[in-house]
């Protein structure tokens, strides 16, 4: 007898060639569009001069048409269908499986981060005439002169490049979720958080002579708003320093906390993170790819929290180095903490690893593996918050939409076919696991701490008082 | 002592379990001829449709079964020896027992339509028939589905989202009206129709033509219309598999007949679930034939398969589809049709794609059931339980919904336009 693993192998691959079908011409006119602007913006990158040359016409040039051609192709995919969940046909399309096609966007979006972290230290010096991010620092010249009252860099790009993709994508999770409020809300908050505080407001700051702050970031993800040279540097430096380093040690110590007390994890992670926001959006389509063993778990709580306690660490180890006078590193550990803590976590986890592998590893690889931050937020998520996800009594039917949805690899199924609330503290609240639930099974939310592992919940113990029947204590 | 269990769909598997949660020393063998491992059957659908891969639809990860020594045999069974007490496998093997509980569940009816065994003419119930229906299907403009129960509006629903046209014939005055009292039955399908799909009510069935090559090309109705198609789904609901039961000897009426503790005729052998047609002491005899009461029925039967002797008691009843986008869920009793003593009370939003109906028996609340809204299942059977005035339902129905955060609530909406009706 033939097992199952052989029989539906074939049966996935001949899903994947029926499923094919020819474009219609607007679809053909959309894919045009973006592949037009993106083909101006690989001139540019060969040619930074002609680039320059173009002020802001290459600006619109390049985001303009790929902008429209992108909103044009989600538009047609979502406009004639019928408000609902449709994922149909999301194993089958090469785009959001394993396929030639991820495999391209990852090379290309992890070159895109070694361009970004590594090019200026480690290219040879006779090559970096040849910087391959010129041509896109070039397009958005003009905008970072309005903005930040100065030439662009680098970061400028990226965070332009990484706003807009938010911002484009984020008109595909309207679409795609106009039938549910939760989603509408929180995909707005994400584009807001990141185009205002995650892009905005640190150029506005740039301009005025003071650091280029980003008030929704925080120490461990943030590491150096708590680190004595930095916090040295923007108390003496800068006339907003001293209110900057105070909103950052507030929002550790105090905000974090009492939010994740009161709302969960996802106040951050899903409502407010630049990381977060770029999941959310642009890494939605891939959500699917996650791991859900029970192997990938493991390796999970080993990863994240060894990040958390190494830099945890290192910031009280430099600040022990700093009380004793600076006996050993006269900058602090600056040097060091860049050379070692940047390359590695940083650029290489954050970056190349965990956004460039969003096509073949889901979307959250940075949040589920590596985030100091989200370590944090699911300590206290999983033993000091009032948050959870109720499983609705006896209806789960352990169909798995849950589990294969989750883009931070939770097996939801798991606890939902128990009648089990789920209490994980790698959950970042996205509501898809209730949203995709044929059963409505799955409920995100805040009750009492007390019986938050319970499938009791507030309203119930209100109902048995007012039917006489004696609450659980 | 060696349990063997006969299926591993969701009542195999709950007694398995159960009985590993309950005894640590008995040798357990789970034997199933469809799949190597459980997986969820009403996920089929979503494997068809790309929701899910198939490996995506198995509640437990394929190293659970050897950690809970639970031993998985991939055959058919031909003959259970009730006598030798052992069962005979389709590879010529015998697999000896101490203890064997049948949960062989179902299989789709058939009414010995014409043409019902020509190609590309078959139900959507086990793996086969989705491996079947995936061939099938991959070269068809139009396929028609009869049947208007759960099955063969998913059924309509994977055909549609593949890009087919669907035809949906559904004998009954309208979809699934003999569960259904006739407002949700029409708000289901409205949703059919929203979708694309073609809904034909009150229509029946009459043959399925040969297109030349000994597969269907069409169907002919038993009012004569004939509307052709390359394929026909049938899925006119499904009943108790019991071949293998019944060939060896063991009694059975509708389903396998089993007592109030779930045994059958023969000496240690119980059965449980789809299969089985269950006659409790002094009680009407019952099939019941869902996901959740397959469920409820492997815990029990574990308990006696270990010697205990506890009777299968039924719940509250609750259950709960998707008809399309259109969520639905019931509490306890709703029924259909017009019942002495038990009173309607149904709003409907003016988008006609939610709705609540709350039942009472003069006066005590009875049951609800909601299309487009999620209600909670602890509160309402909380409320049943305890036959609560259904005006304290009314009023305190917002403790009891269940859609997520930020979604519009309708309960004042629905206390002012709640009425009366008779279903």
């Amino acid at each position: 007898m033939k097992s199952d693993l052989a029989v539906f192998e074939g049966l996935e691959a001949g899903q994947r060639e029926t499923y094919a079908r020819d474009l219609t011409l607007p679809e053909r006119a959309a894919i045009g569009v973006t592949t037009l602007g993106g083909l101006v913006f690989v001139l540019c990158t060969i040619a930074p001069e002609f680039a320059r040359s173009l002020g802001w016409g290459g600006f619109l040039a390049v985001f303009g048409l790929t902008g429209a051609g992108a909103v044009a192709w989600i538009t047609l995919t979502y406009r004639g269908t019928q408000p609902g969940i449709r994922h149909d046909g999301v194993f089958f399309e090469a785009t959001k499986r394993r396929s030639a096609f991820t495999y391209v966007v990852t090379v290309l979006l992890c070159s895109l981060y070694c361009s970004l972290w590594w090019w200026r230290d480690y290219a040879p010096a006779s090559l970096q005439h040849l910087d391959p991010l010129a041509g896109g620092i070039a397009i958005v010249d003009p905008l970072a002169r309005v903005l930040t009252g100065g030439p662009a860099d680098g970061w400028f790009f990226y965070g332009f490049l990484y706003t807009f993709a938010v911002a484009v994508m984020g008109v595909r999770m309207f679409w795609k979720y106009r039938h549910n409020r939760y989603h509408i809300a929180r995909t707005i908050s994400v584009i807001w958080w990141q185009a205002a505080f995650g892009f905005t407001v640190p150029g506005l700051l740039k301009m005025a002579g003071e650091k280029d702050f980003y008030f929704t970031y925080f120490w461990p993800l943030k590491p150096d708003y708590l680190l004595p040279w930095e916090v040295d540097h923007m108390i003496t430096a800068t006339s907003l320093g001293r209110a900057m380093v105070l909103w950052g040690a507030g929002m550790t110590f105090v905000a974090v906390p009492v939010l994740t007390y009161l709302y969960g994890k996802r106040w951050y992670c899903s409502w407010v993170c630049g990381c977060g926001a770029l999941a959310e959006t642009f890494g939605d389509p891939w959500r699917q790819m996650s791991d859900k063993s029970e192997r990938a778990w493991r390796f999970e709580r080993i990863s994240i929290h060894s990040v958390l306690a190494l830099i945890t660490l290192i910031t009280v180890g430099a600040w022990v180095h700093e009380a004793l006078g600076r006996p050993w590193l006269s900058d602090g550990g600056s040097g060091l903490f860049w050379k070692w803590y940047g390359f590695f976590i940083v650029a290489g986890f954050a970056g190349v690893v965990g956004t460039g592998f969003y096509p073949v590893l889901g979307s959250r690889v940075w949040c589920r593996y590596g985030c100091p931050q989200a370590a944090i937020l699911g300590i206290l998520q999983r033993f000091l918050s009032r948050f959870r996800i109720t499983t609705n009594g006896g209806q789960c039917i352990s169909c798995g939409n849950c589990s294969t949805f989750c883009e931070m690899g939770i097996d939801v199924r798991a606890y939902a076919q128990r009648g089990e609330n789920i209490v994980r503290a790698s959950c970042v609240g996205c509501g898809v696991c209730a949203a995709v639930c044929p059963r409505g099974v799955l409920k995100l939310e805040n009750g009492a701490y007390s019986d938050r592992f319970d499938g009791a919940d507030e309203p119930l113990a209100e109902v048995l008082r007012a039917i006489g029947v004696r609450s659980r204590s | 002592m060696h349990v063997v269990i006969l299926g591993n769909g969701i009542t195999g598997v709950t007694a398995a379990r159960t009985v590993r949660k309950l005894d640590s020393t008995v040798r357990i063998t789970m034997v199933s001829g469809e799949s190597d491992h459980h997986f969820s059957r009403p996920a089929l659908m979503y494997v068809y449709m790309g929701h899910m891969r198939y490996r995506d639809t198995k509640p437990y990860e394929d190293h659970f079964w050897a950690r809970n020594r639970i031993e998985l045999r991939r055959a058919w069974v031909t003959r259970i020896d009730a006598g030798a007490k052992h069962l005979e496998l389709d590879d010529g093997s015998k697999l000896p027992y101490d203890r064997l509980l049948l949960a062989t569940g179902s299989v789709p009816n058939r009414f010995g339509w014409p043409g019902q065994d020509l190609k590309r003419v078959h139900g959507m119930y086990s793996l086969l028939e989705l491996i079947e229906l995936e061939r099938n299907t991959a070269a068809i403009r139009h396929g028609v589905v009869v049947g208007g129960g759960l099955i063969g509006i998913e059924l309509a629903e994977m055909l549609h989202s593949r890009g087919r046209h669907v035809t949906l014939l559904v004998r009954e005055d309208e979809y699934w009206d003999n569960v259904l009292p006739t407002e949700e039955a029409r708000m289901v399908g409205r949703a059919i129709r929203a979708a694309g799909i073609e809904l034909r009510l009150k229509t029946e069935l009459g043959e399925i033509l040969d297109d030349g090559t000994g597969a269907c090309g069409g169907v002919v109705t038993k009012a004569g219309d004939r509307i052709d198609c390359q394929f026909v789904g049938l899925t006119a609901g499904v009943r108790p598999n019991v071949t293998v039961a019944a060939d060896s000897g063991i009694e059975t009426k509708r389903g396998i007949a089993v007592n109030g503790f779930l045994e059958t005729s023969a000496p240690d052998v119980w059965a449980a679930g789809d299969c089985a047609h269950v006659h409790p002491e002094g009680g009407e005899p019952f099939l019941e034939q869902v996901w959740y009461t397959g469920r409820a029925q492997g815990e029990v039967v574990a308990r006696n398969l270990l010697g205990e002797r506890v009777a299968y008691a039924r719940g509250i009843w609750f259950n709960s589809a998707k008809f399309l986008d259109l969520e639905y869920q019931i509490y306890g009793e709703i029924p259909n049709r017009p019942v002495a003593g038990v009173g309607h009370l149904y709003w409907e939003h003016p988008d006609g794609a939610r709705s609540v109906r709350i039942c009472h028996r003069d006066g005590a609340f009875i049951g609800l059931q909601a299309m487009g809204i999620r209600y909670r299942h602890r509160v309402c059977e909380a409320w049943i339980r305890s036959a609560v005035p259904v005006d304290q339902v009314v009023q305190q129905l917002h403790l009891a919904c269940f859609d997520p955060e930020l979604f519009p609530r309708y309960e004042s909406a629905l206390r002012s336009g709640l009425r009366e009706v008779s279903p």
